[in-house]
């Protein structure tokens, strides 16, 4: 988990509220290559809508997010994709009835990754079953050709992975990939994880799941109520007297 | 046939190599004339139908014909894009107006200006669905109702192109033998395209739109897009038809626009399976010819398409044609228990 010195993101005083809820309020951190930046807090605290700010899916009221020296904030969310910034749902909806390596198809005819795969020999089904093998799909078992319905909920989360890895991503957010999964199922998703960062992939992960999040993150930005409280490495981080309050609630209930 | 307590019926899948001809090579001449039977029967009935017909019935099956390509279109918008477009009426008539003034005006042969109405008309139907395509389900539906009346009271309050009265005396095709083959040929490459297209990558990225835009737009692709293609392979093909119509009866005029051309390929689709292409076309093959005999009830016709949709949708919704896979790729014996 090196930190390098290129920067690559810098999100600037970004606000969005929904009618009279204030689901972001004036959060800025910035993002260097490599880092794995674990975004977390209470429930309701803007995580995903912060998500959705930066890649498009939801246009701030106000602020800025410069990624590579230019401002994508409102840019539309296919655009954002293009650039290298990935995402994956909270919720996911894989093809239910298509073969798994079939879900890929739909990100590997994105301008970006057709770019990526250019020059390359084999057609775009056996790409597709090249990147789920990464992310570990058995190709003995058949795996990749069950339909995405049927799969284990551990095997729908690597899709949804294998998803972004089609994009060749500079950057994927990570919307709560461990919820739901076993303890084993985590385990066996780190790994796969830390790959990607050690090829050079950026990551954001937003994540209840603390003890696993932080074997992964360098650095740790806590939300509450649409605000940064705090930002720093994870172990700092859980130190600050606020943190703690938001997480665990406040003295008297400790 | 009652099951006795001693045997019971025994349903069996046939096996899956057969089926998914994607994934396993075919091996023998018997699957592959398993898969290409029905095929064959849909392309050689469709075909020889023409030497069967008296030149009564001939017509119908033009008539059915063109049903089961606006039925195609509505199938494909429908179940494989996610856009419910009531409009047929709106690409028959913009394909049967084009044609026919290019034919009235400028004296252009009636097979130069039905590829070329086609491909005018679904320009013309695209910009004009083209702000509509950010709407989603009903909305779009709603809209696409409307177009079809907006254009014929546009034609009837300005008085263009023969108003109410519309024109008469256009060029005919040359004889009932190339006015058979011709639509009967576009409908099978309608068909076969179409299915085609939906198994294409570009097909699974519409099907994608549909299922879940938002996981497409994450991944790079544009929604925009692809929709502004499909809704022009569907209205190229439907404008076709159009086109094709108005050099069948030699007459363009307001009634291109009728409901009956939004609301019949509808029918045809429920009736034969929603999202199996061939099923629309089997619906309207069967709809039509239905109708047609039915003439003499007159408005009683129309009773006869709302009771068949009713039929369908409250007691077969999945429609025939997925009802016959499902009986072709199955068989059923009886067994000792």
């Amino acid at each position: 988990m090196t930190m390098s010195d290129e920067l690559l993101l810098e999100v600037r005083n970004v606000g969005k509220s929904f009618g009279g809820v204030k689901a972001v309020m004036d959060v800025s951190f910035t993002l260097y290559k490599g880092d794995v930046l674990g975004v977390i807090g209470p429930n309701g605290a803007g995580k995903t809508t912060l998500v959705n700010i930066l890649t498009g899916f939801v246009k701030p009221d106000r602020g800025s997010i410069i990624y590579k020296g230019r401002d994508i904030a409102g840019m539309a969310p296919n655009r954002v994709a293009n650039l290298g910034l990935a995402r994956t749902f909270q919720v996911m909806r894989p093809y239910h009835s298509l073969p798994a390596y079939k879900n890929l198809i739909v990100p590997l005819n994105s301008p970006r990754a057709k770019k990526a795969t250019a020059g390359k020999l084999g057609d775009r089904d056996s790409v597709a079953i090249d990147i789920l093998e990464e992310v570990g799909f058995e190709r003995d078992a058949r795996v990749p050709y069950k339909t995405a319905g049927s799969l284990p909920l551990g095997y729908q989360k690597r899709l949804e992975l294998a998803r972004c890895i089609a994009l060749k991503p500079e950057i994927i957010l990570c919307d709560e990939v461990f919820s739901g999964l076993s303890m084993s199922e985590i385990t066996s998703i780190l790994p796969l994880l830390e790959k990607l960062v050690m090829q050079g992939v950026t990551l954001i992960m937003v994540e209840h799941r603390l003890r696993e999040l932080f074997r992964l993150a360098n650095r740790a930005l806590v939300m509450r109520f649409g605000v940064k409280i705090a930002e720093g490495s994870p172990r700092e981080v859980m130190k600050k007297d606020e943190v703690r309050a938001a997480y665990m609630g406040t003295k008297r209930s400790r | 046939m009652m099951s006795s307590p001693d045997r019971r019926r025994k349903r069996l899948d046939r096996s899956i190599e057969v089926r998914s001809a994607g994934l396993y090579a075919l091996s023998s001449y018997r699957e592959m004339t398993y898969v290409l039977a029905p095929r064959l029967l849909l392309i050689v009935g469709l075909l020889i139908l023409p030497f069967i017909l008296d030149p009564y019935w001939q017509k119908v099956l033009c008539a059915a014909a063109i049903t089961a390509i606006l039925a195609l279109s509505f199938d494909f918008l429908a179940q494989y894009v996610g856009l419910v477009c009531l409009g047929g009426a709106m690409f028959i008539g913009f394909g049967g107006y084009i044609a026919g003034l290019m034919n009235a005006n400028w004296g252009l042969p009636p097979m130069l200006t039905i590829p070329l109405a086609a491909v005018i008309g679904s320009f013309v139907s695209t910009l004009v669905l083209l702000p509509c395509l950010r709407l989603r389900g009903i909305y779009f539906a709603i809209v696409t109702f409307m177009l079809p009346l907006f254009a014929r009271n546009v034609i009837v309050a300005l008085g263009l192109f023969g108003s109410t009265e519309g024109i008469t005396g256009l060029d005919t095709l040359p004889n009932t033998w190339v006015e058979q083959y011709v639509i009967l040929i576009a409908l099978l490459v309608a068909l076969f395209g179409l299915r085609r297209l939906v198994s294409e990558d570009i097909g699974l990225i519409m099907m994608g739109i549909k299922d879940n835009d938002q996981a497409v737009l994450a991944a790079g692709i544009s929604i925009f897009r692809y929709r502004v293609i499909a809704v022009f392979v569907a209205s190229f093909i439907a404008c076709f038809a159009g086109a094709y119509l108005a050099h069948l009866y030699g007459w363009l005029g307001l009634s291109l626009f009728a409901m009956d051309f939004s609301i019949l390929p509808i029918a045809a689709t429920v009736m034969g399976g929603m999202g199996t292409l061939s099923g629309a076309v089997i619906g309207a093959l069967i709809l039509t010819p239905l109708s047609e005999a039915l003439r003499g009830f007159g408005q009683l016709r129309v009773v006869l398409y709302c009771l068949v949709l009713l039929i369908f949708i409250l007691y077969k919704p999945e429609g025939l044609m997925n009802y016959l896979e499902r009986k072709y790729h199955q068989f059923e014996r009886w067994e000792k228990v």
